[in-house]
């Protein structure tokens, strides 16, 4: 399977869009037939780049946009969710395990250590008052490529 | 898809079934209705009862940690309970487990905290 497929979507910076954009990546994933655990990692990770677009980007403010793009070529899904926020200052420190830059909000500093975790590729761009993008990747080696 | 939250007292222990997702837009409410319970009621121990929560990320620990605080600073204890695999993989992951025992079953969870009480 070589073809490749995309989608991309943008909504607002509410919280409730965050199950909305971890079930329709899952429901665009599928089609590559992942397992169960698979499938979950996705979600997470989606939650966990969305919610820092909203809390962190947008510091909850709700007229923000979040973009969510994503893109199967082969047995690859890649994951892109930007904002136009207020951008990282220090990408290093905020990619390090249970740092927050908002204790305040009782953030347990892990986001980006469990979209490490799960995900085979992780990508940060950031400009102060521009805007965070990321960019993660994830092979999956579905049930039906190993039947081929 | 949302999450509700059950809240049942057993003597001094407070039972806290989590039914649905847990994110960072609903973790309010946990934060609420434990908060609320923790310092109205007469309960000293929680037990985090995760048998029917489909999905958390790190907004959801973030909640737990808290209400782990609050019961500590109280003198308590917290546990966890029939935790999902995924839930589970994300507790590891973070050190979650060094602070709040596991167990199989709210019975065993609720049990050891009779003997610390």
């Amino acid at each position: 399977m070589s073809e490749r497929n995309f989608m991309k979507l943008s909504f607002a910076s509410r919280s409730e869009n965050e199950s909305f954009a971890r079930v329709t990546v899952a429901a665009f994933v599928s089609q590559l037939d992942p397992t169960l655990e698979q499938l979950n990692d996705i979600k997470t990770v989606v939650s966990e780049a969305v919610t820092n677009a909203i809390i962190h980007g947008y510091e909850n403010e709700p007229d923000g946009v979040v973009t969510l793009e994503a893109e199967i070529e082969g047995d690859t899904v890649s994951i892109t969710v930007s904002d136009e926020g207020r951008g990282i200052e220090d990408i290093e420190l905020a990619r390090q395990p249970l740092f927050t830059s908002r204790p305040e909000l009782e953030r347990s500093g892990m986001g980006f250590t469990i979209i490490e975790n799960f995900m085979d590729e992780l990508e940060v761009t950031s400009e102060p008052s521009r805007g965070t993008r990321l960019r993660m990747k994830k092979r999956i080696e579905s049930k039906k490529a190993l039947y081929n | 898809m949302s999450l509700q939250v059950e809240l049942e007292q057993h003597r001094n222990v407070l039972v806290v079934r989590l039914r649905g997702e847990l994110d960072h837009h609903t973790a309010d409410i946990v934060r609420f209705k434990m908060e609320d319970a923790i310092l109205r009621g007469r309960c000293d121990h929680v037990v985090l009862s995760l048998k029917e929560l489909q999905f958390m990320d790190s907004s959801g620990l973030g909640v737990i940690l808290g209400r782990y605080k609050l019961i500590k600073s109280r003198g308590g204890k917290m546990v966890v309970c029939d935790v999902q695999a995924s839930v589970k993989r994300l507790f590891e992951l973070s050190g979650l487990f060094k602070i709040l025992s596991l167990y199989e079953t709210e019975r065993s969870a609720l049990a050891s905290l009779e003997v610390v009480s």
